[in-house]
């Protein structure tokens, strides 16, 4: 396919690994941000044909992953409401509550519903005004703009029957909490390329100079990835720290307008719980007041925030947050590819198409750890 | 979650000003997207995302990143 088979050509792999081998002086430690980008490097083992001195942490860019228990129940309860259709991405079907999951709640008589788009709600609320349409709508910069067009779509309808659930969160914040730990280990960063064809680059060049890190805007095929960890060793060898694009044929350096004009017109910057990471100020978003009677959380309210729990928040098994800060590695897990599997996962990285433990699982690296 | 795939629009309904649509072809599978954000025409190359263009891809931007490919390999053969 175009734009793809050339970053997969074998010759092309064969130069940037060749390359990197040559620059590399010293130990580095870069961290990917997006699970997309994780689940590739693992599924082409990139880290394999890296230097031994580099070394690539995994971060937190999974919104499934970081998704707190708290919403998933609120996305069960709401669910199990008489005449709701609960819909969302397969992705957060299974992904474990502090009880349940969709997928059981769906085998349970819920009405839940797998979209491939949340514009797909919007027409299911046109075609059920008896029903009231709940999308789970989570998701980073990349995702949450398409909510957005959705929701903009059911203001244009007069949908009186169509809201969100939020659990929308800000990539920047999060790479700013990371660095500000002190025992920080990352030295440089690669940004996730479809983040930034939305928001641009303009949020990284603070984090840059005041952290002294370079932020390389990465793309998601084999050849991208080890481009932008390319260039992020140039720099980190000559002692840089720039925002650099490695990934221009999909980035402008100031995003999508359209897109941006969306998120600021239906959203706010709130404090955040990122699942497993703790709060983050600014680290995520919510609807506007001016928009609540589209906001699910509100128009379905639970009683109180403390759901039925059968289990403690949060399998304390689960080493997951420190994985994602750049603190652990998945091979420091006792628990990985034995007590928790996919089917039965401790912590939602294990399940998410983009969970670090997945990617791992998914591709074999139990047989190596 | 932000799984974007590269594909070629072969034609665009923009009957409805609000939420353009087009007919986007992945490598044989045609897909209906909203490229309501993009200026964007028949014969361009998208990124789409959960049913929504978030990029036109740049093809001298595209064609740049494999040259400069091409100027690493020839620098590691002079090298060696």
């Amino acid at each position: 396919m175009q734009y793809t088979d050339d970053y997969r050509n074998k010759d092309r792999i064969q130069t940037l690994v060749r390359a990197i081998q040559k620059e590399t002086v010293h130990s580095w430690k870069i961290m990917e941000i997006c699970g997309g980008q994780t689940h590739a490097i693992a599924r082409y083992r990139i880290e394999e044909m890296l230097p031994a001195t580099i070394c690539l942490l995994h971060g937190p860019g999974c919104p499934v992953c970081v998704t707190p228990e708290e919403i998933i129940d609120h996305a069960i309860a709401i669910a199990r409401k008489p005449n709701v259709i609960l819909t969302s991405f397969g992705d957060m079907m299974r992904v474990p509550g502090s009880y349940s999951d969709l997928l059981q709640a769906k085998a349970q008589g819920a009405d839940v519903r797998i979209l491939y788009s949340p514009l797909d709600a919007v027409e299911l609320a046109a075609t059920h005004p008896e029903k009231e349409i709940v999308f789970f709508a989570v998701g980073f910069e990349t995702t949450i703009p398409v909510h957005l067009m959705a929701l903009k779509e059911a203001v244009r309808h007069g949908l009186k029957n169509f809201s969100l659930l939020c659990s929308f969160f800000a990539v920047p914040p999060a790479i700013e909490m990371i660095l500000s730990q002190p025992d920080n280990k990352v030295d440089g960063f690669l940004t996730a390329g479809h983040v930034c064809a939305i928001t641009g680059n303009e949020a990284y060049y603070r984090l840059a100079a005041d952290y002294r890190k370079p932020m390389v805007v990465t793309g998601f095929e084999p050849a991208d990835l080890l481009y932008g960890i390319y260039k992020c060793i140039l720099q980190l060898e000559k002692g840089e720290a720039k925002v650099e694009n490695a990934y221009k044929r999909a980035v402008s350096e100031t995003g999508n307008r359209e897109a941006k004009n969306l998120m600021e017109t239906f959203l706010e910057p709130v404090e955040r719980e990122w699942r497993g990471i703790g709060t983050i100020p600014a680290g995520g978003f919510s609807l506007r007041e001016k928009y609540a009677a589209f906001d699910a959380a509100l128009k379905f309210p639970v009683a109180n925030n403390s759901l039925l729990r059968e289990k403690e928040k949060t399998d304390i098994r689960c080493i997951a947050g420190e994985i994602m800060k750049g603190n652990r590695q998945v091979t420091d897990c006792a628990y990985f590819g034995s007590v928790c599997k996919p089917a039965h996962p401790l912590g939602a990285p294990m399940v998410s198409a983009e969970g670090v433990c997945a990617a791992y699982y998914n591709y074999n690296y139990q047989t190596v750890i | 979650m932000c799984l974007a795939v590269p594909g070629k629009i072969m034609s665009i309904d923009a009957s409805i000003p609000e939420l353009k649509m087009a007919k986007v072809d992945f490598g044989g599978v045609i897909k209906s997207i909203c490229v309501q954000w993009l200026d964007a025409e028949a014969g361009d190359y998208v990124l789409a995302h959960a049913g929504m263009a978030i990029s036109k891809i740049d093809k001298e931007e595209a064609e740049q990143t494999l040259a400069d490919f091409e100027i690493i390999s020839r620098s590691l053969d002079t090298d060696s």
